[in-house]
Parts: C-alpha cells; sequence; structure tokens
C-alpha cells in the first residue's frame, strides 16, 4: 500500500500535467529520487520488523522452556529392572543394569561401534549401574521397546526400535538398524545416592 | 471497465512478460491499483479510508491465524489460554493487543468510510452496487466481532453473548428454539463457544471476499468525488499509481500511529475491566455494555421500553436490525440528481445537525446505564435516526434545491469561474449540463 | 411507491419510540426515583502515584518484592493468584536459587507417587501459586458464602484497578460517622446498615465488602529491605504487585512503544514528503494567485 516506487511523476507530467503548471521540473531529480526511495525503504524495513514476533511467536513459549527439570526416586528400581520417566514431554528411560549387562557393555570393541561410546563415558562415575537415555529412538523418533517388563530387548538385549528395526545394546548404543547414534544420554545430576535429577 | 484513457499494461521485464501471457497477475494488480486506474484528481483524504479498511483486515487476519495457533475453544480453559498469549508466548501481549484493538480501529475506519459515503451519496447510481455489498460487509463485520469478543470468555463475554443471543429468543413462536438452536444449550457454554470461534475464523474471509466484490464493483463505475460530478476527460483523473499510493501510503502512517499508540500505551481503553473477570454464569456484571462499535445499535434496542401491538423487546429488536437494513434502500430513497452534500444546502444541514449529533447522542447513550435522562435521550437521538433516514432523506431530495454544480473536477480544482445561472431543470443525474464559460 | 413505505415505515418506528419517551417521560416526572446508598456514597479509588505510571514508567523492583511479601503473608490466607507461576517472581529480581527456595516454601498439590493418592509437596519452579481452598465450594464454605476472587488479574478487572485496590484495602470505615462532602451516610440514609458479616467500605461497589480488613496494623509484616511497614505502605506495595501480576509485560509494552512510535514517525514524515513531491505537477497553484477577484 505504501509503496510509491519508480519515477512516475514524469509520466505524471506528461499525461496530466496541466497548464499552470511551470516549476515542476525545477526540483533537482536526485533529492526527488531520494525521497521516494526512502519512504518505500522505511515500509519495507517496517514490514520485515513486523515478521519478527510474527515467527518468533511459535518458537516455544515461556512456560514450555520453563518445564526442564524431572526428579526421579530410583529407590524402587532393582537391578535389570528400568522404568519410563517423562522429561520435557518425551519419555526417558532410567535402567538399573545388572553386573552381567555391564560386563556385556564394556566387552564390545568400541572402534567397532557406528558411534564410539563406552559404557563409562554413558553414565556417572559411582553411579555407573545406572543408565539413563531418551526413550527416542534416533532414526526417526519413536520409542523403542525394552523398558518395559516382558518387552522385546532387541538383539542386543537393551532396546528395540519397532519402527525401523533398530536395536541398542545394554550401553542403550545403536548396533543393528537404520538409527545413526546411540540413544541420547541427557544431562542430570545425582542429589542422593536414589535421587536424580535429569534436565 | 476503465476510462478510455487509462494506460495499458505494458511489462517491460522479461519475467513480467511471462507471467502476463500465462498468468496476467501483474496486469490484474496495474488496473486495479496502479498506474492503469485513473481516480479523480480531487479526493479528500475522506478517500483513504477504503483502503485503509483493507489494511485492517489484512491486520486482523494475519494477527487472528497467529492468535489461533495458542488458543483454546475450550470454556474450561479458554479464559487461560488467552491469559497463557499475554504472559507466556513470545510477543503474545502484543499480537493479542494488536488484534482487540485492531478491532475497534477497524469500526473506526468503517464507520468514517460509511459517513463519507452518507455525505457524499456514494451509493447513488452507478454505485449502488458498491454501498450494497459495503453494507453486507459492515453486517459481517459486526457479527464477526461480536462472536471474537465471545472467545476470551471472561465476564463481557459470556454475558454479551447470552444477551445477544437473547435477542433472538424476541422472535414470536420459533425464538426460543432458535436462541437454544443458536447456542446449543440452554446458557452459552462449551457448544456456543466452539461454534462461534470456528465461525470467527470463518467470516473474515467470507468478508474478504465480498470486499473483493465491493473492489470490482468499484472499479465499473470508478472512484466517486467530493464534487460529486462524473470524470468527464482525462484532466480529472490522475493514475492511481504514484498518485494514490503516496496518498494512501502517508494515511497509512498516520493511522499507525494513532493504532500504535493504543496498542503499546493504552491497550485497555477500548475494553471492559469486566472482560479480565473468568465467565460466571451465576453473576452478571453489574453494567452490561457491549464493544464501544456496537453503542449506537444497542441505544436503539433498549430505546423501545414500552408494549405496542407488539412486545417492546421485540420492537427493539425489530429497529435495532431495521436500523442497519434500512441503509440497503439509500439508493432508491434519496432521489437528488446531486450526490456531494456540498452542493445540497439542506441535507447537509439535516446531516450536520440532524444525523451527526443523532450519532453520537446514541454512542453516547449505548454506553451508559439504563438510567434517565439516558434511557429518554436515546428515545429521542432513536426517533431521528429512523425519520432521518426513512422519511427526511426522501423528501428533501424532492424539494432541495441544489447549488450550482462545478461543470467538471477539473474546473472544480482549478477554479474556473464558477458557474452563476440557476441550475434546476438544465441537470440530468448529478451534472451541471451547461459546459463550462 | 419505495418511498412511500419507507416513510410510513419511518413513521411507525418514530412513533413507538416516542411513546415509549412519553411514558418514560410520564414516568420520570411523577414517580420519584428513589437515590440509593451505593449511588450516593460510593467513591472513586484515591490518586496514588506508581513508579510504573505514565509512558516511561519502569518497575521498582523492591517495592514488587515488599509487595509480594505482603501477598504471601496476608492475602494468600484466603485469595489465590492462579495464572502467576513460581519461575515469574524471577522478574522481580530475585535470582534463580532464591526462586527455587521460595517455590519449595509453598506446598502445591501433587500425587503420592507411590499410592496415587492426592497429597502435598513443595513447589518447583514450574509451578502456580496453590490455591487456598480446593474448590470454589470449599472457598465459600469457609467465607461466609462469600468466594475470595482470585487476585492474578484484580487491577485490569476494575476501573483504576491499582489505586482501587490500594484506596479498598485502606477504606475501611465506620458506617455510623462516615460522609461525602460534609453529607453523613447516615442523616442521608437512616435506615442503612452494614449486615453483622460484611465491611463497610466506600470503595466498594456496593459499599459493604465480605472481606475483612486484611491490613490492621502497621508493622503487620516486616520488610527486609527496612521500609517503614505502615497501613499504607502495605497496601501501595501490594496493589503494586497485583499491577505486576496482572500484566507483567506492562514496562516491556511501554519500552516497546516507543521505538515503535518513533519509526513510525520517521516513517510518515518521509511518506509526507514523497506523497507531496509525487503530488507536486498536478496540484494547482492557489486559486487566488491564479484568478484574482
Amino acid at each position: 500500500m505504501a509503496s510509491t516506487t519508480g519515477a512516475a511523476p514524469d509520466d505524471a507530467m506528461t499525461t496530466v500535467g496541466n497548464p499552470g503548471d511551470g516549476d515542476a521540473g525545477t526540483h533537482p531529480v536526485r533529492r526527488r529520487d531520494f525521497i521516494n526511495i526512502a519512504a518505500v525503504s522505511a515500509a519495507g524495513v517496517g514490514g520485515l520488523a513486523v515478521l519478527y514476533p510474527l515467527v518468533s511467536q511459535m518458537a516455544p513459549s515461556k512456560d514450555v522452556l520453563a518445564e526442564s527439570t524431572t526428579e526421579l526416586d530410583l529407590s524402587a528400581i532393582q537391578p535389570g529392572q528400568a522404568i519410563k520417566a517423562v522429561f520435557r514431554k518425551q519419555p526417558v528411560f532410567v535402567r538399573n543394569l545388572t553386573p552381567q549387562e555391564i560386563a556385556t557393555a564394556n566387552e564390545v570393541a568400541v572402534d567397532s561401534l557406528r558411534d564410539p561410546e563406552t559404557l563409562t563415558e554413558r553414565t556417572k562415575e559411582g553411579h555407573g549401574n545406572w543408565l539413563i537415555t531418551m526413550g527416542v529412538c534416533t532414526h526417526l523418533g519413536c520409542v523403542p521397546l525394552g523398558a518395559g517388563e516382558g518387552e522385546n530387548k532387541g538383539e542386543f538385549g537393551g532396546y528395540f526400535c519397532p519402527c525401523h528395526g533398530s536395536h541398542y545394546d545394554t550401553a542403550g548404543r545403536i548396533r543393528k538398524g537404520p538409527a545413526p547414534a546411540n540413544l541420547v544420554v541427557p544431562e542430570y545430576e545425582f542429589t542422593s545416592d536414589t535421587t536424580v535429577v535429569i534436565g | 471497465m476503465s476510462f478510455p484513457w487509462a494506460k495499458a499494461y505494458e511489462p517491460k521485464a522479461p519475467l513480467m512478460r511471462f507471467l502476463d501471457e500465462r498468468l496476467p497477475l501483474p496486469r490484474f494488480v496495474y488496473n486495479a491499483v496502479g498506474a492503469g486506474y485513473p481516480v479523480p484528481r480531487n479526493l479528500s483524504y475522506f478517500w483513504n479510508f477504503g483502503i485503509l479498511a483493507g489494511f485492517c483486515l489484512m491486520l486482523q487476519i494475519v494477527t487472528g491465524i497467529v492468535l489461533a495457533m495458542h488458543y483454546s475453544a475450550n470454556a474450561l480453559v479458554a479464559f487461560n489460554s488467552v491469559e497463557h498469549i499475554m504472559r507466556d508466548v513470545n510477543w503474545g501481549w502484543m499480537l493479542r493487543y494488536a488484534h482487540a484493538n485492531g478491532a475497534s480501529f477497524f469500526f473506526v475506519v468503517v464507520y468514517i468510510h460509511i459517513f463519507r459515503g452518507l455525505f457524499y451519496s456514494s451509493y447513488k447510481a452507478p454505485r449502488e452496487m458498491i454501498w450494497l455489498l459495503g453494507v453486507v460487509i459492515f453486517l459481517l463485520m459486526m457479527a464477526t466481532a461480536f462472536m471474537g469478543y465471545v472467545l476470551p470468555w471472561g465476564q463481557m463475554s459470556f454475558w454479551g453473548a447470552k444477551v445477544i443471543t437473547g435477542l433472538f429468543g424476541a422472535i414470536p413462536l420459533v425464538g426460543e428454539p432458535l436462541q437454544v438452536w443458536l447456542l446449543g444449550g440452554y446458557a452459552p457454554d462449551n457448544a456456543a463457544l466452539n461454534r462461534f470461534y470456528s465461525l470467527h475464523f470463518l467470516l473474515p474471509f467470507v468478508i474478504a471476499g465480498v470486499v473483493i466484490l465491493h473492489i470490482w464493483a468499484l472499479h465499473i463505475p470508478g472512484s466517486s468525488n467530493p464534487t460529486g460530478v462524473e470524470v468527464k476527460s482525462e484532466s480529472d483523473t490522475v493514475p492511481f499509481h504514484p498518485y494514490y499510493t503516496a496518498k494512501d501510503g502517508f494515511g497509512l502512517g498516520v493511522f499507525l500511529l494513532i493504532y500504535c499508540l493504543f496498542v503499546f500505551f493504552l491497550p485497555n481503553n477500548l475494553g471492559h475491566p469486566d472482560n479480565y473477570i473468568p465467565a460466571n454464569p451465576l453473576s452478571t456484571p453489574a453494567h452490561i455494555v457491549p464493544e464501544w462499535y456496537f453503542w449506537p445499535f444497542y441505544a436503539i434496542l433498549r430505546a423501545f421500553t414500552s408494549d405496542f401491538l407488539l412486545p417492546a423487546k421485540l420492537w427493539g429488536v425489530l429497529a435495532m436490525f431495521s436500523a442497519i437494513l434500512c441503509w440497503f434502500f439509500l439508493p432508491w430513497l434519496d432521489r437528488s440528481p446531486v450526490r456531494s452534500g456540498h452542493y445540497r444546502p439542506l441535507f447537509r444541514k439535516f446531516f450536520w445537525f440532524g444525523l451527526i449529533p443523532c450519532m453520537a447522542v446514541l454512542f453516547y447513550c449505548g454506553g451508559a446505564p439504563a438510567e434517565e435522562p439516558f434511557v429518554m435521550l436515546s428515545q429521542i437521538a432513536t426517533a431521528y435516526y429512523f425519520l432521518h433516514f426513512l422519511v427526511i432523506l426522501p423528501i428533501v431530495s424532492l424539494v432541495e434545491r441544489p447549488e450550482p454544480l462545478p461543470y467538471s473536477i477539473t474546473d472544480a480544482v482549478l477554479g474556473t469561474p464558477e458557474n452563476d445561472g440557476t441550475v434546476k431543470g438544465h441537470m440530468i443525474q448529478g451534472e451541471n449540463a451547461r459546459p463550462a464559460v | 411507491m419505495t418511498r412511500l413505505i419507507s416513510i410510513l415505515v419511518g413513521l411507525g418506528f418514530t412513533f413507538v419510540v416516542l411513546l415509549a419517551f412519553v411514558i418514560g417521560a410520564w414516568t420520570f416526572a411523577t414517580e420519584e426515583v428513589t437515590p440509593t446508598a451505593e449511588h450516593e456514597f460510593h467513591v472513586a479509588p484515591r490518586h496514588a502515584s506508581y513508579q510504573f505510571d505514565g509512558a516511561l514508567g519502569t518497575w521498582d523492583y523492591q517495592q514488587l518484592q515488599r509487595g509480594y511479601q505482603v501477598y504471601k503473608e496476608v492475602c494468600s490466607a484466603c485469595h489465590s493468584l492462579k495464572l502467576v507461576g513460581f519461575r515469574n517472581l524471577a522478574e522481580l529480581g530475585y535470582t534463580e536459587a532464591e526462586v527455587k527456595a521460595e517455590a519449595a516454601s509453598w506446598q502445591v498439590p501433587g500425587v503420592d507417587p507411590v499410592t496415587g493418592e492426592a497429597s502435598t509437596r513443595p513447589g518447583t519452579a514450574t509451578d502456580y501459586f496453590p490455591s487456598p481452598y480446593p474448590n470454589d465450594v470449599a472457598a465459600a464454605a469457609a467465607n461466609n458464602n462469600a468466594v475470595p476472587p482470585d487476585l492474578s488479574l484484580m487491577t485490569k478487572a476494575r476501573h483504576h484497578g491499582t489505586e482501587y485496590v490500594r484506596s479498598l484495602l485502606t477504606g475501611y470505615r465506620n458506617p455510623n460517622t462516615f460522609s461525602v462532602d460534609g453529607v453523613r451516610l447516615k442523616e442521608e440514609f437512616p435506615d442503612f446498615e452494614t449486615p453483622p458479616a460484611l465491611h463497610f467500605n466506600p470503595y466498594f461497589a456496593n459499599l459493604n465488602i465480605a472481606m475483612a480488613p486484611p491490613l490492621t496494623a502497621n508493622g503487620q509484616v516486616t520488610y527486609a529491605d527496612g521500609t517503614d511497614p505502615t497501613i499504607e505502605q502495605m497496601a501501595t506495595d501490594v496493589s503494586a504487585f497485583l499491577t505486576w501480576t496482572a500484566e507483567p509485560t506492562l514496562v516491556r509494552r511501554k519500552q516497546t512503544g516507543w521505538p515503535v512510535l518513533g519509526f513510525l514517525l520517521f516513517a510518515t514524515v518521509l511518506a509526507w514528503y514523497a506523497k507531496k513531491q509525487v503530488w507536486a505537477p498536478v496540484k494547482p497553484k492557489k486559486r487566488k494567485g491564479d484568478n484574482p477577484a
């Protein structure tokens, strides 16, 4: 609406100029153009500035950003058991590894892995039996099986994603199937031996 | 349409030529709001308000779509979801204030646009269809605004919905079933809120459709102008672009300044505090009023306080709807051959000393509590309102002796010596047949 | 024909509305309107100044923190603040640790992780202020049938809300001695009585409010910043706090407004010169100069 582009005043002179008007041509052309360009640019800048709130309103709102921590009590989880908790509206798997599971995980040659990481790197010092990962397959985001009792744990005894057949081992590392990376370990912290705060 | 001297579109850039041959959108724009649309050269700033109304519609649609991304149309959470927008959503407070005040400013602009049309008799031949479509747009706007005001589900939302749907209850026989059907219940609740939300989302696009028809109809005879004399020659017009794009650009700037002053510094002054109280079906606010733009019609509704053949409530409802519906008949009620109020001495007096004060009183009384003296004042103003449109206009146009018209727009602008002789008898519709000296 | 029908319809509406006018005027002239005490003795909020007033206003964080303290120690016994989260307190100048500690000092509704039964737990930053009553029925039962309203939006839900809250809190009077402009309430309305469960307050719409005076003594709270906690001071502070709860973005809104208006002014001035320049060739010279009469 505010576009006043072009050097149209000159055209206008020829089409609708009126005889009583003699001095219109004496304005310096450059100043005229400058005003038009400045006005149109200002409109453009204003239009662009309006886009900013319109775009950023779709980013997470303050209440969503604030939902940042999940506190869990681990005292009831026996070795070999796992629970599913919720962290930022996504599942998180907390698994109390048995010594055998730890041993199996440590036997694997790290270099042979698609996403080389040791179990120790994926757990906290002093709490080596607690494997805490996001329950989100790194392929396309399905929730893998294996955390619930009686669920298919896949060929490597960890987790199995039924969507496209990704197998994770007891350290939550990708071993077979299309997923490109290990299950993500979120930021977390043990506040006592049995409580952990994720996020 | 166009005048014979309208410039034809000649694509210069290859891309434009490519487009013009396949989808002539550039040509369409050029002929609609570009250099290909000749417009009378003497339009005053009152002619800015059409473009401004179009801008307001776009503003409301854009902010509305964005707000719809965060709003929840459920009676349990609607109020809180609006506050979620105000508090948590990035820039949500600005978007919501922009939308709420945008509605008010849309009405300000449209009211000025309508009164421009009334003073310059823009509804007269050959522009009847533009006017009729305009009244349809206004009715759709009122419906949209009313349903939008229900969405925050505050006290005024709830009781506004209840009272306005209660109007339908005044209709004999079918009234009450109709009211229950409209609400989907016996009082406004989830069903009503959801359908209002759905329609509030739909109607703006219907409005946009009718606006396109409105502008299409406008481009057949071209814009009217302050003299009311039709365009006669090329010197009467200038191309829309750059002349009116520049003028509308400036007008838009002034509009945005005032609008943003409200959005950022007085965002709640046009609203009502009670709507920050969540809807409570068990307690009516002490003083129910609709939004300010409905006040004149609300005053007319409340002015009918006595039964006469029909119940007072039904009279009020009939009068309120008739107050707008009578605008549909204006082109056939006002038969004066002269369009512009500038050349109609009697009409002009009734306009400035009758209609304008009458509307001011109706505006004021519609927002005031239903006590004396406001009821009596609104009764007198209501009487004048109907007399003005339905009685005075038809009679004035018969008895009035218009002042001499300029021969052409160019004459009016350049000040060619004024016509002196009598005009009556020499006039065809809206024109002075006598050539200028 | 159209005009004939229109004139008849117009005269019809006019007749009916004028009939209503005549009847209304007759009633108005003959029946005495009994003035009500609410109408005559309800007073507008007293004026007060705050740092957030005006187009350049900013929050006084010390004042907001004091106001929060008054809410916590006095108002929260009966009034909820449902729309405000503990995390929002960070905007009052509290550090993250202080917000967490503050949140933990409130008990919020929770679920027993073992049995699933409803219970309470200390609040976290993401929780919202808990309501003092589980539901409206309980609130009404505990307060003589009057539900204490939520305070989150109170200052926006009343005309001149901030001043209203402040005036109301300090506005309890004795109805027997109350007067406006030298006219005593009891003289004008000898029958006026404040019901035993209610309290006389001329700033409240119907003069009798269910809320007992909440701020009863100077020093009811002890301010950490050493401000003297007079009743007036506490009322001012809590009304400021409730202005913030009603519109946390108030200051940001005004601060955004200035650059927006400044830019628009600049763009509009440019548009004016562009318009003038575009129109220069077709604008007629001054009429009088062209055509001396």
